[in-house]
């Protein structure tokens, strides 16, 4: 206990250690986090009236937001099955990086979830009285709460026992690895289902949205992990092999294309009958009645999306640059699609057939990138812990790393090509 | 076992204290505009206040003596507030007549006085929709007319407000039960149990609750003394409120504010459980419809044409 006490405290103490570009790193993410902490207190003095939140459009940016970065968290464990169904043991030690990924974005998604609330002071009466099994949005606390235990506990586990030069016990992560991956899949389908149960809102009330959500999320989430993963490469010892990549590369690929295919499924659905329904995709992609604040968006989207998958399938583009480019396009393309692109028009027209507009304030933006950058402070963290217990720099035997020579050898820079 | 931590000499001790107080002078100077959040908001009896259905009846009139006094703190007007339980065999249900109503939006502003809500930013339970005629998809209604005088010659009038479903979705989406359906039919709100998620209010297929953006202004002069827990006692920041049949009146015999002051008599309510009420009546003998029958919501707020269009008195359409 004393031991782990320690470990913690030498953690703290290592967050604060690096080089001038880690510090300017964290010092940037630390002003915005505080920014976003001073909008939100705004928020909690004047209500929810400092948002672009109306009757009409009662849910906006943080829902999105929060949506989106379900699938980021349940696609970034998902790296789970591969490693420990078909043994690709080049991932393994990447697995641990998708889980504090996860870790992270499940963090944001409660904060996102948090300022949304507009009586926060009484989030425990979810503790007293717990609308469960009925409300959908009980079930989501449950699972997005168990999987950040989850997570905690496989990261956790694994760290402390490299820190302590001891081997794992499967038992004591094996099972949970398991329970892990499928609970990822169960965060993503009960978020879904949230909207998905809504009769009164047939733009959500369809049964396709919760499989675009998981193929989606398979796509934005290992496409940011494809990202981080450079990252971590270019500055530390820590190895990616280029098969590690490749793997990558394919559940990208692959679930964009099935997230395209749904999303035309979806949209030929809509279009081709034309009925009453319609007008909620008509507002997003065309326009209604002069209304169109989302139409240059969801087009961007659409063309990023498409551009991405383009690039993934053209042989000669099979480079880790091209690879960055894609991975970046179908981010913010699935961000955009999955966030804004699916809340918003869900309340345009209202069930009354009113259409009123949504246009965030500045103060929740401000709020929203403070979560961003705090979820990125967490995120930056735990790798900068989990790196030299990895690479071995830091054990319980050792002293604190208080360098930052945790660079790579030169050779593993060099730019290499997918095969 | 483990070697030592690096010593702090004076200078790494200096610089991590600098550190740490300019971390916190930053978190203090974000946490800045908290110093206007209006305390009397944040009580410890507000934050033990049990949810609706757990209190037994020493605890509610406790609640209701601290919130009269609050209100009257507040908006110098000594309230009463009563906790009006629902009757056995009673069973409300609303009927309209589309073929009286006028579009006078008398009744969305007796709503609002009657029930004390916001002033600004206004909040209204009644939505009239002005329909083409030939048409009852209520998509193609206009929320904001304004006419010199209504009826205008080529529409009807559609008021829509909170359809007090039998199946409502509203209630099945809380996470924490602080909305549900009463044994006479009325969905409520605990306003001091809803922590403002607003998924009741994305759920609703009538657009039928409203929310608190901010705190809820109310000319002093204006309020309504006469309150009830689960009806019109003033609502907080941050909290859902909706349509509740006037409970604190017709649980007591009366009719609401919206039928009360209907200048044509459009508006009929009373117990579907009782064969001579008026409403038992319509249902049997009118051709009634309810709006969006499929979503399965079942409501009780019935709509019929009761003769041809035809405008019966005049109004301004305000």
């Amino acid at each position: 206990m004393k031991e782990y006490l320690r470990f913690l405290g030498r953690c703290f103490a290592l967050s604060f250690i690096g080089d001038w570009r880690y510090r300017l790193w964290m010092l940037i993410l630390t002003v915005i986090a505080l920014v976003g902490l001073h909008s939100w207190s705004e928020q909690l003095v004047h209500g929810l009236i400092t948002t672009g939140m109306t009757d009409q459009v009662s849910w906006g940016l943080y829902i999105a937001n929060f949506t989106f970065l379900v699938g980021v968290a349940a696609a970034a464990a998902m790296m789970v099955i591969p490693v420990y169904i078909y043994h690709r043991e080049e991932l393994h030690d990447l697995v641990i990086f998708g889980e504090l990924l996860a870790v992270a974005a499940i963090i944001m998604c409660l904060l996102f979830v948090t300022v949304d609330l507009g009586r926060p002071d009484r989030f425990m009466h979810i503790l007293w009285r717990f609308n469960f099994p009925i409300s959908m949005l009980a079930w989501d606390v449950i699972v997005l709460n168990v999987y950040l235990l989850l997570n905690l506990h496989i990261c956790g586990y694994l760290i402390w026992c490299v820190y302590r030069k001891r081997k794992p016990s499967r038992v004591f992560f094996i099972p949970f690895v398991f329970i892990a991956s499928v609970w990822a899949i169960s965060i993503h389908t009960v978020t879904a289902f949230l909207y998905v149960g809504l009769g009164g809102r047939p733009f959500w009330n369809a049964a396709i949205i919760a499989p675009r959500f998981i193929a989606s999320a398979f796509a934005a989430g290992p496409a940011i992990m494809i990202l981080t993963l450079q990252v971590i490469r270019h500055y530390t010892r820590i190895k990616v092999l280029p098969g590690a990549l490749a793997m990558l590369r394919r559940i990208v690929t692959v679930s964009l294309a099935i997230n395209m295919f749904l999303l035309g499924s979806e949209l030929f659905t809509e279009f081709y009958t034309q009925s009453a329904h319609v007008v909620s995709a008509k507002y997003l992609y065309f326009g209604l009645d002069g209304y169109s604040a989302l139409v240059p968006w969801i087009w961007v989207s659409v063309f990023l999306d498409s551009l991405a998958l383009l690039i993934l399938f053209t042989p000669g583009a099979r480079t880790v640059r091209w690879l960055n480019i894609s991975c970046a396009m179908m981010i913010v393309g699935i961000w955009i699609e999955k966030g804004m692109g699916l809340i918003i028009p869900g309340f345009v027209p209202t069930p009354l057939g009113e259409i009123v507009e949504y246009k965030p304030t500045l103060n929740e933006t401000l709020i929203c990138l403070g979560i961003w950058a705090f979820g990125a402070l967490i995120y930056t963290i735990l790798v900068r812990v989990t790196v030299p217990v990895l690479t071995g720099r830091l054990t319980f035997d050792k002293d604190l790393p208080m360098d930052v020579a945790d660079s790579p050898e030169p050779a593993l820079i060099e730019k290499e090509s997918l095969t | 076992m483990s070697s030592s931590e690096p010593k702090l000499d004076r200078r790494s001790f200096f610089r991590a204290s600098l550190g740490a107080v300019g971390g916190l002078a930053a978190l203090a100077a974000a946490l800045e505009p908290l110093k206007d959040f209006d305390r009397s908001d944040l009580t410890l009896d507000q934050f033990l206040q049990k949810h609706y259905k757990e209190m037994s009846a020493e605890d509610m009139q406790k609640v209701l003596d601290r919130i009269e006094k609050e209100v009257e703190k507040r908006y110098d007007v000594r309230p009463e507030i009563k906790d009006v339980k629902p009757r056995d065999g009673v069973e409300f249900v609303y009927a309209l007549n589309l073929g009286a109503c006028i579009g006078c939006r008398r009744c969305v502003h007796a709503c609002v006085a009657e029930n004390n809500q916001s002033r600004d930013p206004e909040i209204q339970y009644i939505r009239v929709l002005e329909m083409p005629r030939g048409s009852i998809d209520i998509e193609e209604g206009n929320h904001h007319y304004e006419r010199p005088k209504v009826p205008s010659p080529d529409h009807f009038y559609m008021p829509i407000q909170c359809q007090q479903c039998e199946n409502p979705p509203c209630v099945k989406v809380c996470p924490v039960e602080a909305t549900w359906q009463e044994p006479d039919g009325l969905t409520v709100i605990d306003y001091d149990w809803c922590i403002g998620c607003r998924y009741c209010e994305a759920a609703c297929p009538y657009w039928a609750r409203r929310f608190n953006f901010t705190e809820p202004s109310i000319p002093k002069d204006d309020l309504n003394p006469n309150m009830s827990y689960l009806s019109n006692r003033p609502r907080k920041q941050g909290v859902m409120e909706k349509c509740h049949f006037c409970l604190h009146r017709t649980r007591e015999g009366r009719m609401p504010a919206c039928l009360e002051v209907c200048p044509v008599g459009a508006r009929k309510f009373g117990n579907i459980r009782d064969p001579e009420s008026e409403v038992s009546k319509i249902l049997k003998n009118k051709h009634v419809f309810v709006l969006k029958q499929e979503v399965g919501t079942h409501p009780r707020f019935f709509y019929y044409f009761d003769e041809d269009y035809g405008p019966a008195i005049h109004g301004e359409g305000r």
